[in-house]
């Protein structure tokens, strides 16, 4: 018997309708766990570098965790993974919800996408009964309306739905695909889907997920379910309100923004409103988001209330969670209220709240600038927030300027030329980054920002504060309490650090120590999303329910796979170094390991150089980013070897 | 049959505090699986969350009594300008609906309130305080209730008949 997974993927072939049910190898479980890894590992297989993103031979998996499905708390996230049309490396991008655990009680661990539709389709996967059904009546839809007539057509309430809406639809390149309160939004995958021609998947699943030693995994649970509240009750002093207690950003509950509106710049990632939280945006801002927000919600199986119900007045109801509120706010030079209500539009459109709005702010600057005109903007009203609107309905149409805004900040910026390359300051690996522009290289987040194999800080950034505490007594307060570190170096790290002198940036954390920080935290993530754990009960937090140090008995006890510290901590790590050849085999190298160039001011490139020598070094890659033979045969790999040795990757060299 | 005292336990449901998240049935069902925790499976639950979210429905509803017969009308409520069918509230085991009956076999549900537990354990995984639990003494009439397998049995005469159930059970018990 399988433990925690079902054992099973669903493939279904578009182009011709094949759909087979097919057994997986429970030693490729061991190796990889599931979710993010097994995903890599098919992908490697069956998706090699010539593939591109819209071909019918690229694949689009919807995979849920290892855990999902289980009863342990917060494991309810759903890996989707294909090639992405902008970066042209791997895309993954990660959604809560209700997905990942129904579609693992209809019985599938993974459900694999193939080939292309003639038509578009919407998928009915209800137990062992798979149907292609036609979704002509589907088309231009919002992607919450989809999903609600969808229920509807099948009469069943309980019916799970991801959906495209028309940004998917017309491949526009940071199209998202829409679950509930959740959303795969990153690096394209909305536009994948939309290719592929899927308007929707609908699942629902009346099977059991079984569990290796039953008492042990709910012993774990009810620990944790003690940890939860009493870790929200008290807060970790001296830092931000989103960052001092559990969760992924509480945005939906705190009303305090003081730090994103003052810190993150407005506009293309261009101003920083040092002095803009005042005690009138603060009542106003308040007001909105209470008289907007109709209740707090969950994902499956999780006690965290980090999404809400948004009612405004006189537009459908949608539901949001995280930043987006504050995305398009920001972007506009615009308030709350324009925020939560361009949003909603957004959000059945089915786009990126992250990389929409820049890409918009970018297109105003450079019509500001004279290098896009009047003739490219026909019929844009002139005030500042019909304009955000005007543009996003170009965009998710590919209309007029649309269609080249729709390839994100990077593409558009060399199809419009003039100039406008100049303007493109805020991506990394063609792909829009978080609206931050600060002084003082910070090494960590310098490393982080640079070879984060997902390109996006918040599936990184986490388990290590993100700056020292002012006193050296707080800092020893910090780490009293502090088991979720893997070895105690990292209090002593951590209590050394200073906000000035010699213990500070960039010199301090050191080279090495620097590197071990980034590790800890990328590993902490690659397990997440190998086990489907949301990153806000573990590796986003500080002192999170889940660590290094409790997660190997668990899995133990759940999946029945014997596992330890270490063995984890490796795993984790060939998932990495996969993810990373995967990317190789399509080009990328040190040369793409960069922040965008005006992050910090004041760089350090001697220093620079040193930091991704020791992180490739740490992790195994040779000095150009190249995964080792060495390291390789290590993760017992050796066929990534054999495959850069026929394609003439030179991945030699000391790691 | 006389008076007698009995403990009533009691699960005080809050609609305001639920946050849609789903843990009672998930861990309802691994307590009720045939061997303790040993799976889970929602379907199985013996409390079901009845949601939708776009119009602020959230309701957990636990099963009660099974029901051979639907009932013949079908009423509306609306509560704060909020849509609800009569059978939301419904605890029964009907066979209008697919819920509380096991996926397998079709057999009715019907919440025991985790018998043994401190607390029904859908209470205790409860964080957001939409689902309390208390108990209270009421005298009541002494009556015997039925047995389980009872139950089940007068479901399976319902579905299938006394006949073809007895044919059934002969036939089971030849091959066994």
């Amino acid at each position: 018997m399988r433990y925690a997974e079902t054992g099973y993927n669903l493939e279904i072939d578009l182009s011709s309708g094949n759909i087979e049910r097919v057994e997986t190898d429970p030693e490729l479980t061991e190796l990889y766990l599931g979710g993010l890894g097994t995903n890599a590992k098919i992908l490697w297989d069956r998706v090699p570098p010539e593939v591109e993103p819209f071909s019918p031979d690229n694949l689009l998996i919807f995979s849920a965790g290892l855990l999902c499905g289980t009863p342990v708390p917060g494991a309810n996230r759903t890996i989707v993974s294909t090639v992405s049309p902008q970066t042209l490396f791997m895309a993954f991008s990660m959604m809560g919800g209700f997905f990942a655990p129904e579609l693992k009680y209809a019985g599938y661990d993974k459900l694999i996408l193939r080939g292309k539709s003639p038509d578009l389709v919407y998928l009915w996967i209800n137990n062992d009964r798979v149907e292609i059904r036609d979704a002509s009546h589907l088309q231009g839809k919002g992607a919450v309306e989809t999903a609600e007539l969808i229920k509807q057509e099948l009469e069943d309430p309980r019916v799970q739905v991801a959906a495209i809406g028309l940004a998917g639809e017309n491949r526009v390149y940071m199209a998202s695909i829409e679950h509930g309160r959740s959303s795969a939004s990153r690096l394209g995958l909305g536009a994948v889907m939309g290719d592929k021609r899927v308007k929707a998947i609908a699942v629902r699943g009346t099977k059991d997920i079984n569990i290796a030693r039953p008492t042990e995994v709910v012993e774990f649970c009810h620990n944790i379910l003690e940890y939860i509240p009493e870790r929200d009750s008290n807060p970790i002093p001296g830092v931000m309100p989103i960052l001092a207690g559990l969760g992924s950003p509480k945005e939906m509950l705190i009303h305090d923004e003081k730090w994103h509106t003052e810190n993150f710049m407005w506009g293309n990632a261009r101003t920083r409103q040092k002095d803009y939280w005042t005690k009138d945006i603060e009542e106003k801002w308040k007001e909105t988001q209470e008289s907007v927000r109709t209740r707090l919600i969950s994902c499956y199986n999780c006690p965290m209330k980090c999404g809400a119900i948004i009612s405004v007045p006189g537009i459908s109801t949608y539901m949001m969670k995280c930043f987006s509120k504050l995305t398009y706010t920001m972007a506009a030079y615009s308030d709350l209220e324009f925020g939560f209500k361009i949003a909603q539009r957004a959000t059945e459109y089915g786009v990126d709240g992250f990389s929409t709005p820049q890409v918009m702010a970018f297109a105003l600057e450079l019509y500001e600038a004279g290098i896009l005109t009047d003739e490219d903007f026909p019929g844009m009203p002139p005030d500042n927030e019909g304009r955000f609107y005007w543009l996003l309905d170009r965009i998710v149409r590919r209309e007029g300027i649309g269609d080249v805004l729709a390839d994100g900040v990077y593409w558009a910026a060399r199809k419009i030329g003039k100039g406008a390359e100049e303007y493109d300051h805020n991506t990394i690996k063609k792909h829009e980054q978080l609206p931050l522009k600060l002084s003082m290289l910070n090494p960590i987040y310098f490393l982080m920002w640079a070879t984060g194999e997902k390109v996006n800080i918040t599936q990184i950034e986490g388990n290590f504060p993100q700056a020292p505490f002012p006193t050296r007594e707080e800092r020893e307060e910090f780490v009293k309490d502090w088991p979720h570190v893997p070895d105690d170096k990292f209090k002593e790290y951590f209590v050394n650090w200073e906000l000035r002198g010699e213990n500070a940036f960039p010199y301090y954390p050191t080279v090495e120590a620097t590197c071990e920080i980034v590790d800890w935290q990328e590993t902490m993530h690659y397990i997440d999303d190998a086990l489907g754990i949301c990153a806000g009960l573990s590796s986003f937090p500080l002192k999170p329910a889940y660590h290094i140090n409790n997660l190997p008995t668990l899995i133990t006890a759940a999946a029945g796979i014997d596992m330890d510290k270490d063995k984890l901590w490796e795993i984790a790590r060939r998932n990495r170094t996969l993810i990373r050849a995967f990317n190789v085999g399509r080009g990328l190298r040190r040369k793409d390991d960069q922040p965008p160039e005006n992050h910090w001011k004041k760089r350090f490139p001697e220093l620079e150089e040193q930091l991704l020598d020791e992180y490739y070094r740490l992790k195994g890659f040779n000095n150009d980013g190249i995964p080792t033979k060495e390291s390789l045969h290590q993760l017992k790999m050796d066929y990534i070897s054999e495959d850069f040795e026929k394609r003439g990757i030179n991945n030699n060299g000391q790691s | 049959m006389g008076k007698v005292k009995k403990k009533v336990k009691l699960i005080k449901i809050d609609l305001d505090q639920c946050n849609g998240c789903r843990a009672c049935e998930l861990i309802c069902s691994a307590f009720h699986a045939p061997d303790k925790y040993s799976s889970n499976n929602p379907a199985r639950s013996r409390i079901r969350l009845i949601s939708d979210p776009l119009q602020d429905v959230y309701l957990p509803v636990y099963a009660g009594e099974y029901t051979p017969a639907e009932c013949m009308g079908r009423d509306k409520y609306i509560i704060d300008g909020k849509e609800f069918s009569e059978c939301d509230f419904c605890r029964a085991s009907c066979p209008s609906r697919d819920a509380f009956k096991e996926p397998d076999s079709g057999l009715p549900l019907k919440c025991d309130m985790c018998e043994g537990e401190e607390e029904p354990l859908c209470v205790k995984w409860c964080l957001a305080d939409a689902l309390t639990y208390e108990e209270r003494e009421e005298e009541v009439e002494e009556e015997e209730t039925p047995e389980e397998m009872e139950t089940g049995l007068k479901a399976l005469v319902d579905k299938y008949g006394l006949d073809n159930l007895i044919d059934g059970i002969a036939r089971i018990s030849k091959k066994e």
